[in-house]
């Protein structure tokens, strides 16, 4: 028995640890420091419909415990990732999740009938989480109504099932969950960064180009439990798990808050090889806790240990 | 690519200027000044690594030099290391300065400014070496931040100046090479951004080699904190991480 294999919508998964969107690029970077193909699944950078070089720099920001980055969704264009970067990453055996991004419906529509007929993209990640760019993005993730009617329409188009990233800068998440879910969603990946800000001492003027950013690392990851821990115990739909994960019992403890596999983001900058560390720490912390598989660990921190989604 | 290096020596050479010597087996990986590693100086406190580019490569000892400015929270944390502790390095990192671009019985002139010059000890060493005439031209702020004057002196003709005259010429590096008449084949440069572009500009058409400095996240080129624009593009970029730090001049907008 595989005790870290995971079942969810779109995705058979060998183990529930993948890179978060935006902190891995399209792979190359980190497939000279390991073997891409023992990762979970792996959440390819935000792609829109045309290139976009994104925002100025300085883009990054070191904070406690954190860090706040405004790139911007510099990417490629989609064409160029369906012609260069899924055939590179199809050579390792790695489901991928595309991260599909716009500033108006019709772009979110367009990217994602297009880059999900790619044979390696077994699922799409909605993102109406970003907070740095101008149009779309987060626009599209404060608003229920707004997210639900853009979740029907790539929802209608896709051609695999749809995980929608939220924002955690919401008054109430579990409303923009419910709606989503609503709205067709076949899971829900969750936080996105915080929107923060920092100013230099020295000259009064933000550090950031971009002014504010979305705060990530081990900062953010009590609220991420506390989001996941609520939103899990409003909706059936299963939940993949972010925020500051930095360790095998971090991974543990979104499980338990309702997650049922989980993605590595700002830790892949400090560590390269911390996805591949924290799948081989697995089996120890699950012996230590005396626990046979991982599913079961979903939802333990609110449901004594009942199986909340197992997948199929 | 990832070792906890050991320290050997660290120590005050200048005002907030620290020398910083590391044993470990990544030293065999180092070839190419220029380069740099990213450091992480403890596991509590600041989160992300640090840039540092290699001053000084010793391979039969197993030994590198690398010279940084206590500045921010991480630097000055990594000057109250002792020597016997560790830190946590990966690299080396990025592309360096190119070497072969002359050959023995050319000119090189070697220009840095700040804690830009460090990367250019390595460089010198290696250009001397092939039997290249190498020029270095140093430029600081003022006479307490000054270091590694003599040690460069040992490898060609060294010219300092400071912003406040306080030491050597006063003036920029520009105003060094305008007042000596410098000349070279290449031109190898890593400093403030500003100095940079002087320097872009003064030499159109000869062959400038610049070493970019700016704000990193990963190191390795994955996560587009540190991109720089090139010419007459709207959507082109490089890295300065891992296509730089060393660029030619007019390969990307400074």
């Amino acid at each position: 028995m595989n005790r870290l294999a995971v079942e969810l919508p779109g995705l058979s998964l060998k183990n529930p640890i993948m890179p978060a969107s935006g902190c891995f690029g399209f792979g190359r970077e980190y497939a000279k420091f390991y073997d891409l193909s023992v990762l979970g699944a792996i959440m390819i950078k935000a792609t829109t419909l045309e290139a976009r070089f994104g925002n100025p720099t300085p883009r990054v920001a070191e904070t406690p415990s954190g860090m706040l980055n405004a790139i911007g969704l510099q990417n490629p264009g989609v064409d160029r990732v369906i012609n260069e970067e899924l055939p590179w990453l199809a050579q390792y055996d790695v489901p991928i999740i595309a991260n599909v991004a716009g500033s108006t419906v019709e772009e979110y529509v367009e990217v994602a009938r297009r880059i999900s007929k790619a044979p390696n993209v077994h699922a799409l990640e909605l993102n109406i989480s970003c907070p740095n760019v101008k149009k779309g993005g987060i626009a599209f993730g404060t608003v229920p109504e707004v997210a639900a009617e853009l979740t029907r329409a790539v929802k209608e188009v896709s051609d695999v099932p749809v995980y929608v990233k939220l924002s955690p800068n919401v008054t109430n998440i579990v409303a923009m969950a419910r709606a989503v879910e609503q709205a067709g969603a076949d899971g829900l990946t969750m936080i996105n960064t915080l929107l923060g800000m920092r100013i230099d001492v020295k000259t009064a003027k933000p550090i950031l180009a971009n002014r504010t950013g979305g705060l990530s690392g081990p900062a953010i990851k009590p609220i991420a439990i506390r989001m996941i821990y609520e939103v899990s115990q409003a909706v059936s739909i299963p939940i993949i798990g972010m925020g500051g994960i930095e360790s095998a019992e971090d991974v543990i403890e979104f499980f338990y808050a309702g997650a049922s596999a989980v993605a590595i983001g700002t830790a892949n900058f400090i560590d390269p090889y911390v996805c591949p560390n924290i799948i081989r720490d697995l089996p120890n912390v699950l012996d230590e806790l005396r626990i046979d598989h991982i599913s079961q660990c979903t939802g333990r921190g609110w449901n004594n240990g009942q199986t909340v989604y197992c997948g199929t | 690519m990832k070792e906890n290096m050991k320290i050997i020596a660290n120590r005050q050479i200048a005002k907030d200027i620290y020398e910083l010597t590391l044993a470990g087996s990544l030293v065999q990986r180092m070839r190419t000044p220029g380069q740099f590693v990213h450091m992480k100086v403890a596991n509590s406190g600041p989160l992300l690594r640090r840039p540092l580019s290699l001053c000084d490569i010793n391979q039969e000892a197993n030994e590198c030099t690398i010279i940084y400015r206590a500045e921010g929270a991480g630097t000055t944390l990594l000057s109250q290391k002792l020597p016997g502790d560790t830190v946590d390095v990966l690299g080396p990192l990025g592309n360096g300065f190119s070497v072969s671009a002359l050959s023995s019985g050319q000119r090189a002139l070697l220009v840095g400014g700040g804690i830009g010059v460090p990367p250019l000890y390595e460089l010198a060493k290696q250009l001397v070496k092939k039997g290249v005439f190498v020029t270095i031209v140093l430029g600081f702020q003022t006479k307490d931040v000054v270091f590694y004057e003599e040690r460069f002196a040992s490898f060609g003709e060294t010219y300092v100046a400071t912003v406040d005259g306080s030491y050597g010429m006063k003036g920029f590096v520009t105003d060094v090479i305008h007042h000596h008449r410098l000349s070279f084949h290449v031109l190898y440069a890593c400093g403030p951004k500003p100095m940079l572009r002087a320097l872009a500009n003064e030499f159109p058409h000869q062959d400038v080699y610049l070493s970019l400095e700016e704000r990193m996240g990963c190191g390795i080129g994955a996560c587009f904190a540190c991109v720089c624009r090139v010419p007459h593009s709207e959507t082109a970029y490089k890295k300065v991480c891992s296509d730089g730090p060393v660029f030619r001049a007019g390969e990307v907008v400074l």
